[in-house]
Order: C-alpha cells, then sequence, then structure tokens
C-alpha cells in the first residue's frame, strides 16, 4: 500500500474571511498529522479542504490513494441495521461484508451489528462513523475530532485501528484536541490568520 | 455504473420507507375524489374536464416528495461522503432521477385507472392520459429533482420548491392536457420532447446544486 499527501502553501477562505494560511505538510506511507488549535480557526475546513469537499484558496492539495473522511456527519441510513447501513459504504468501496464485520469488531460493535443506527447512543454512533472509515480500505484517514463522545475503552480501541492502519502503510490526519497516543505525528497548529 | 445502481437502489429503499411513493398517490386519488364533490355528479362536465384535472393533481403529487430528495442526504453527509469518494454529482443526480421516477411514474399511471373511474373517464381518455403520463412523469421527476437540489441548502426550502417547480412544469402541463383532447397526437409528441428535454438537462442543473451545497 504506497500513499501520500501533500499540501503546500495552503489557504482557506469561508465567507469572505481567510481562516489560515501558508500550511505546508509531507505525508508518506505511516505517517499521521495532527491539527491543533483553537475552535473556529478552521481545522474541519481543513479537512475538508483535502477531501476535495473545498476549493483551496491558494495551495494545492496532492494525493496518491483513496481517501475517507470522518466528521460529525453519520452518513448512515437511521433505520438499517448498523451492519446495513455500512455495507452500503462497503459496497460502493468494493471491500463489501468482510471489511464491515472486521470494521465493526476493530471498534467493539459487533453485538449491535443488528441494532438499528437511530437507536445508537452519541458514543455508539461515533465509533459507527469510524467504522465507516475502517471498512472503506482507504489509504488515507481523515478524521474530524475522531474522540469526541467516546469513552476511555473506546479511545484505546480507536488509537489502535489507528496505529495498525499506519504500520499497513496508511496516512492519517486528525483533528482533536486529544493526542490519541499518535507516536511520531508530524503536528500542524492553525493559527487565525489575521 | 455499479454507484449508479447502488445509489438507485438506495433512494428506492429510502421512498418506499418514508411514504415517498404511497404518499403522492393517495394524494392524487384524493384530488380525483374531492374534485367531483366541487363541481358536482355532472357526467359529461366530468368526463370533459377530468382528463385535465388529472394533470393537475399529478403535478401537485410531483410536489410532494421533493423536499425528501437531496435535503435529507445533504444534512446526514451522505453527499459528502460520495464526494469523498469522487463520485459524479451528474451521475449521482441521475441515478436520483431515476430513483424517483420508477418510485413516481409508474404508481401514478396505476392509480390513474381508479381516478379515471371516479372522473368518469372513457376509456379513450384514459388511454390518452396514461400515454401522456408515461412521456411526462420523467420529466416532472427530473423537474423534482432538480429543484430539490436547488433548494436543499435554503430554509424552508420546500415551499420555495413549489413557487420554482409549478412555472417550470407549465410546458408538461400545457402538452400533457393537450394530449387528451382532439389533435392529442401531436401533443403528445411535444409532450415527449419537453419531458426529454428536461431529463437530459436536470442532471447537470442538479449536479450543480449539489456541488454548491458544499460551500
Amino acid at each position: 500500500m504506497t500513499a501520500s499527501l501533500t499540501f503546500a502553501n495552503l489557504a482557506c477562505m469561508r465567507g469572505g474571511r481567510v481562516l489560515f494560511k501558508g500550511l505546508n505538510a509531507t505525508l508518506g506511507a505511516g505517517d499521521a498529522l495532527l491539527l491543533t488549535g483553537p475552535n473556529g480557526v478552521g481545522k474541519s475546513s481543513l479537512l475538508r479542504l483535502i477531501a476535495g469537499l473545498l476549493p483551496a484558496y491558494t495551495g494545492t492539495v496532492t494525493h496518491d490513494g483513496r481517501l475517507a473522511l470522518s466528521d460529525e456527519n453519520p452518513a448512515l441510513d437511521p433505520r438499517l441495521p448498523l451492519a446495513k447501513a455500512l455495507g452500503y459504504w462497503a459496497g460502493l468501496d468494493s471491500t463489501g461484508p468482510a471489511a464491515v464485520a472486521a470494521a465493526l469488531d476493530a471498534l467493539d460493535l459487533t453485538r449491535l451489528a443488528g441494532v438499528p443506527v437511530r437507536l445508537l447512543s452519541t458514543g455508539q454512533r461515533r465509533r459507527a462513523n469510524l467504522a465507516r472509515v475502517l471498512a472503506s480500505g482507504a489509504n488515507i484517514w481523515l478524521l474530524d475530532e475522531p474522540g469526541n463522545g467516546l469513552d476511555t475503552a473506546s479511545l484505546a480501541l480507536l488509537e489502535r485501528a489507528i496505529a495498525r492502519h499506519r504500520t499497513q502503510g496508511g496516512i492519517v490526519v486528525v483533528a482533536s484536541h486529544q493526542s490519541l497516543g499518535l507516536t511520531n505525528a508530524q503536528a500542524v497548529e492553525l493559527e487565525p490568520a489575521e | 455504473m455499479k454507484a449508479f445502481l447502488a445509489i438507485l437502489v438506495r433512494d428506492l429503499r429510502l421512498s418506499l420507507g418514508s411514504g415517498g411513493i404511497g404518499l403522492p398517490v393517495v394524494f392524487f386519488l384524493l384530488v380525483a375524489t374531492l374534485y367531483p364533490f366541487a363541481v358536482g355528479p355532472d357526467g359529461a362536465l366530468l368526463s370533459k374536464t377530468g382528463g385535465g384535472v388529472l394533470w393537475v393533481a399529478a403535478l401537485l403529487a410531483a410536489l410532494l416528495p421533493v423536499d425528501r430528495l437531496i435535503a435529507p442526504d445533504a444534512e446526514a453527509g451522505v453527499l459528502d461522503q460520495y464526494a469523498v469518494r469522487g463520485l459524479g454529482e451528474e451521475m449521482i443526480a441521475a441515478a436520483k432521477i431515476t430513483a424517483h421516477w420508477i418510485g413516481f411514474g409508474p404508481p401514478l399511471m396505476l392509480a390513474a385507472i381508479p381516478a379515471s373511474a371516479m372522473l368518469r373517464l372513457d376509456g379513450e381518455t384514459l388511454a390518452a392520459v396514461e400515454l401522456g403520463l408515461l412521456a411526462g412523469t420523467p420529466g416532472l421527476a427530473a423537474l423534482g429533482v432538480m429543484v430539490a437540489s436547488l433548494t436543499a441548502g435554503l430554509r424552508r426550502g420546500g415551499a420555495l420548491a413549489g413557487l420554482l417547480m409549478l412555472p417550470l412544469a407549465i410546458p408538461l402541463i400545457i402538452f400533457g392536457a393537450g394530449s387528451i383532447g382532439d389533435f392529442g397526437g401531436g401533443a403528445v409528441r411535444f409532450l415527449a420532447a419537453a419531458s426529454l428535454f428536461l431529463a437530459a438537462v436536470a442532471p447537470f442543473a442538479a449536479g450543480a446544486g449539489i456541488r454548491a451545497l458544499r460551500e
């Protein structure tokens, strides 16, 4: 699995306001990037920008490998059982039920596989959201506050999943106020542009 | 193609589950039931005007599911996830239009049979209505998804969707109702042309609308 992610001189403009500018990073297989900074400084916007959901004001993002994004939106059909809701995305990603089962197992969701998504608690939904990323088989994970609402045990599962992804040559970009046990991670501290 | 089918099947399943198919049909039948109460049980008048009433009912029924076509997917982040996977917005829109038509066109054509009985339409008129619905509902479905994507990001977009959609549907209703009368053959061709035009343009307009939602 070869993956790379590079951005250079990146700036983001939202609603006529420059959120950040001059951001650079180069990530190769197994690398991690931790985005920190105060609320509203543009961490989520940077992730959306890398994911191609927002246009860059200046600068470029290049990546080699498939992307997977986990933000505050679950994007799972509330009426469907969890495994089926995840299966929809795994089908689009051509990874299939085995990847879903592995992702559910990795985040301790296996016994909730048959429970409709709407009945899940906040923390369970957060883990389901992360399971979607795990099951995608993508090389580059973009995680926006992945630790929000997770209990200690779930945080440990998340840290283990991230570590495993990195040893398999994957890239992780995390916007978080928690350190999430990232070792040898690059860090970008976003500051208000003004 | 795989993604097109997956989105189509998902949208169909969702509209089945949320009353997106049943509701327009029930509404359509209700209008056909109420109209004779409003104008009286005059068989000649009913059969003369009934075809046009069915077209107005079809148009209004097409409005009902509009707020469910795009906005829920935008709010839940489903459209973002499609974009992260690099799926084209035009393809997504085309899949949504196809799914919407399957859940809307054929059920309406079935409902037109009991509705025509309530409006005292003869077999010939019913055949014209059915042919017109077959030609016109793809255009209505395309229009619905297009308007839904343009109004999804707005507050109270549902109300605006009606204002936007009804004027754009004027060609469909003119040629649709026109296809029932004496010069029906020509009108149904125009209806098919208008419908085809909408179905061809809508994926691009809706695709642009979906892209604009991300901003």
